[in-house]
């Protein structure tokens, strides 16, 4: 029977069948952070229950820490003692651990794929909504709550109900100045925040195959903000080349066996989808979001929505307060106050990369505070050893050390209340960025330009 | 995890679609290494000002509601996979959420925590946030053995579903860590016939 690609993954990892309709799912890899497993050790610990596969799990430290002065000890009391606890219990249980100072550090969904632990076919689960970052090797990778971060370490499984299938093609080119991120702030920008609530979704079409695997993971990271459990990407000589030769990928006449199994990983031509659609790339255009969720988005040259259902006014005006829009409006011209480069979304080398080539000789308005949060201790060392360090500091853009940073603001890195951002990030709730903060998401590219201006402009006009 | 059978109650309206996890519980508060205390600060920025006063306006600051459901907008829970915000809502008293749509993680998360996502249509859940607001004291009664949510006042009950293993588990306080624990010769063995090693 014509299977899609997560039923063909899914089916890898069944451990047996359930009659109520669950599945007991093997998990390949287990990642773990500072901030959602210590009630999940405690568990353990009540239950007298040891830790079921050790080896399966790596922990970072990324969520809670600062990007300022890595090397002295935490300031703040709450933070230190959670990211200490952290090292206690992978200490206890036998846990890998790339703490703060490890050169292996940095967030959870940017050192995994950087170090071959993220493969074609695996499983992967993180607590943490962004573990569909994964999803573009080609893996079953989904976020999950503490409780169920205590069920995978009891039991290396989680009970689980088959997610529905949608896939959303692409397709044809990018235009210029259009980047992986204005692909998929468009897309949830069509299907809303809601719109993916149960699926797993495939990504699909020309315009997605030809993505770098950075430009595959920014996609496949945001589907969670469209309510979809993960998305994937099949596997192709892309992803074969970026995971060759990583520090944990399979080595020699293993690669070649798993190259050979990874090959069959597609969904088949007959696959049966219980959603679909299709998108024109050429479509598409660099996108930024005016509203207090990711579904809010509009192309940078068009206007806030002057129309929305009587069912939705409510809420949507409650939204357009906060951020100080009003229904009908264009945002060019409006002035920012900051800019944040970084996040599980967008701070991977190639974003770096982006933002270099871009303000390389020129400097940032004098009004605006930009800040670059590298993914990973890699990820600022190969900035640094492409001078594109030096880059940053020439056009007043503070190049800061890994973590989530100011995309989640639960370190020191905070928006003040009013102010306007412009994220790379992957949220724009109320307050996400600190009390009060105003964040407009948007491409690195977008980021960097409008550091630059100062204001929101039709960043078309200004390529290099 | 605590039983759920049964619930006699009043319910909270927050008439606002796609609530997400930051507004429930925000990142700042999560340093916590425990599971409780998490209710104190539910709501946080809705529910105060940033010097710890209360915002009067906001319906948990509202002394005509109280009760153990909060009745909210579609997509509640969306956004972060904290379960936190389960937490949350279980600490601060809430034993049920009533919307017409729940975020996926969202709802396993409440189900782990023995917070009772129970979904309605649309149009019920305008009729439900619409009654309360006009009457605080509108009595509702969640049945979760019969899976039905009644309104007597109104002499009408409607059905939601849930998973049935779901379900067992919360009217008998169990979880899924005992259940996987027990498959342990199971997954021994399916680790063994795997053809690949990573």
């Amino acid at each position: 029977m014509a299977r899609s690609l997560v039923d063909k993954i899914w089916d890898a990892h069944v451990v047996r069948s359930i009659a109520s309709g669950q599945d007991v799912v093997y998990i390949d890899r287990h990642l773990i952070h500072e901030v959602t497993s210590p009630q999940a050790f405690d568990e353990l610990a009540a239950r007298n229950l040891p830790l079921f596969r050790p080896n399966r799990i790596l922990a970072t430290a990324d969520h809670n820490v600062p990007t300022l002065n890595q090397h002295l000890p935490i300031v703040e009391p709450l933070s230190r003692s959670q990211v200490d606890k952290l090292t206690e219990n992978c200490q206890k249980y036998g846990i890998e651990l790339y703490g703060l100072g490890h050169q292996r550090q940095g967030i959870v969904h940017v050192i995994g794929p950087e170090l071959g632990l993220t493969l074609p076919g695996t499983t992967i689960v993180c607590g943490d909504s962004h573990t569909s970052t994964h999803g573009a090797f080609g893996a079953v990778a989904f976020g999950i709550g503490t409780s169920q971060v205590a069920q995978v370490m009891a039991s290396q499984c989680l009970l689980l109900t088959r997610p529905k299938r949608m896939r959303i093609a692409v397709e044809g080119q990018l235009r210029p100045g259009v980047t992986a991120k204005d692909l998929i702030l468009y897309v949830i920008s069509q299907l809303g925040t809601g719109g993916a609530t149960g699926y797993f979704v495939e990504y699909a079409g020309s315009a997605v195959r030809s993505l770098s695997m950075e430009g595959r993971m920014t996609v496949c990271n945001m589907s969670i903000e469209m309510g979809a459990r993960g998305g994937l990407i099949a596997p192709d000589a892309t992803t074969f080349a970026y995971v060759e030769g990583r520090p944990f990928a399979p080595k020699g006449a293993a690669w070649e066996q798993a190259v050979s199994y990874w090959e069959t990983l597609y969904s088949d031509d007959d696959a049966v989808f219980d959603a679909e659609y299709v998108y024109d790339a050429a479509e598409i255009t660099p996108m930024i979001t005016y509203g207090t969720n990711p579904g809010m988005g509009i192309p940078l040259t068009g206007h806030v929505p002057s129309q929305v259902p009587d069912s939705e006014a409510e809420s949507f005006d409650k939204s357009l307060k906060y951020m100080g829009f009003e229904r009908g409006e264009s945002l060019l011209g409006k002035q920012i106050d900051y800019v944040f480069i970084g996040s599980c979304t967008n701070s991977r080398i190639e974003d770096l990369r982006t933002v270099a080539a871009y303000v390389q000789g020129k400097h940032k308005a004098g009004h605006v505070e930009a800040i670059i949060v590298p993914g990973s201790k890699q990820v600022e060392q190969q900035a640094i050893a492409e001078g594109i360090d030096k880059i940053f500091a020439a056009a007043g853009f503070e190049l800061r050390e890994p973590g989530c940073s100011a995309c989640l603001a639960m370190n020191e890195d905070k928006i003040p209340a009013g102010a306007y951002c412009v994220a790379t990030s992957n949220r724009n709730f109320e307050g996400r960025q600190g009390p009060g903060s105003r964040t407009l998401l948007a491409s690195p590219l977008v980021a960097a330009i409008t550091a630059v201006q100062g204001r929101i402009v039709d960043i078309t006009q200004y390529l290099n | 995890m605590e039983k759920f059978q049964t619930l006699h109650t009043t319910g909270v309206p927050l008439p606002f679609e796609n609530v997400d996890t930051d507004q429930i519980i925000p990142a700042r508060f999560l340093k916590a290494t425990t599971r409780e205390g998490f209710g104190e600060n539910l709501f946080r920025d809705w529910r105060y000002h940033a010097d710890g006063s209360l915002k009067a306006a906001f319906v948990l600051n509202n002394p005509r509601y109280s009760g153990e459901i909060l009745v909210a907008g579609k997509n509640f829970g969306c956004g972060s996979s904290r379960e936190h915000a389960a937490w949350a809502l279980y600490d601060a008293g809430f034993r049920t959420v009533i919307s017409s749509y729940f975020a996926d993680i969202f709802r396993g998360n409440a189900l782990n925590t023995g917070l009772l996502p129970l979904q309605v249509t649309d149009k019920v859940l305008a009729r439900l946030l619409a009654a309360i607001e006009e009457n605080p004291q509108l009595g509702l009664v969640v049945d979760l053995p019969a899976q039905t949510l009644s309104v007597p006042a109104w002499g009408e009950t409607v059905s939601f579903a849930i998973d049935p293993y779901k379900k067992e588990c919360l009217i008998n306080g169990y979880d899924d860590i005992d259940f996987l624990v027990n498959q342990k010769s199971a997954i021994e063995a399916y680790e063994k016939q795997r053809a690949w090693t990573w």
